[in-house]
């Protein structure tokens, strides 16, 4: 093995500089925005770094809030009532639809008819 | 331009790091989990992109700018976010101001180094550096590395 090699740590190319998603990535999101003409560096780099505060601070809150901590499991559910139960999350609720079983749909469908019915 | 939608994800291996990261060790996030805070993610920087250009237009600038997304953070409710946003950026101008003068330092270095093999007052400059390295050809007297 060569000792060269050591030295270029591909793994995480963005680590001492304190981000390890691909900056190039984060931009080509942000430019499939129409209105974004041009982003400089350091917005660049802001964006890229906000996001990884983001997935820790949702996969946090996720954990925290939900039902796996004795399971030492964080679940889609976890993460669906988050976006739903928290005011900062609330624009993920398009992405993180809570999941309900077809035969809990079709109930609560026959209860709505029948308090309607009441009325 | 993003030529297909899967331009638009983010690395699932860097998320999926992140993520165990953050959490207590041993936690098993399930595979639709982590595709779902992948997702997420991506549109985060969607929703942070169309605040921080709402403060660029009113201000009639082109570019976003560092203070557009910082404005952006605060509007989203991401305010904690302020504090470690700031400090990361502080560090990343500090390596963009040093890249320029830690290469002209490497020039001025290399010259000496030939005189003096011995050389080993580079360590701290080292952590700074690592991406020059592929250009250094005396790698293999690193013995300082991380």
């Amino acid at each position: 093995m060569s000792q060269n090699s050591s030295d270029k740590d591909d793994q995480s190319p963005g680590n001492k500089k304190g981000i390890s998603l691909p900056i190039s990535r984060v931009r080509l999101i942000m430019k499939s925005s129409p209105d974004v003409s041009s982003i400089n560096q350091e917005a660049l780099f802001l964006t890229t770094k906000a996001t990884e505060l983001f997935v820790q601070h949702l996969a946090v809150t996720s954990f925290n809030n939900g039902s796996g901590k004795e399971t030492n499991s964080l679940s889609y559910s976890d993460l669906a009532n988050t976006a739903e139960e928290t005011e900062t999350f609330h624009f993920l609720t398009d992405i993180l639809p809570k999941k309900i079983l077809a035969r809990d749909y079709l109930q609560s469908l026959e209860e709505m008819k029948e308090e309607d019915a009441d009325f | 331009m993003a030529e297909r939608p899967e331009d638009l994800n983010l690395p699932n291996a860097v998320i999926t790091r992140i993520i165990k990261e953050a959490l207590p060790d041993g936690v098993n996030v399930s595979k639709e989990a982590r595709r779902a805070i992948s997702q997420a993610a991506s549109v985060f920087v969607l929703y942070a992109t169309s605040c921080a250009n709402n403060f660029a237009m009113k201000a009639k600038r082109k570019t976003l700018n560092a203070g557009d997304v910082m404005a952006a953070m605060e509007e989203m409710e991401f305010e904690r976010f302020l504090e470690p946003l700031k400090e990361a950026l502080e560090v990343y101008k500090k390596g963009q101001k040093g890249k320029k003068e830690v290469s002209e330092q490497k020039r001025k270095d290399k010259e000496k180094k030939q005189d003096s093999e011995n050389d080993r007052s580079r360590e701290e400059e080292e952590e700074e550096e690592e991406e020059r390295m592929e250009e250094e050809p005396e790698a293999e007297e690193d013995e300082a590395e991380n």
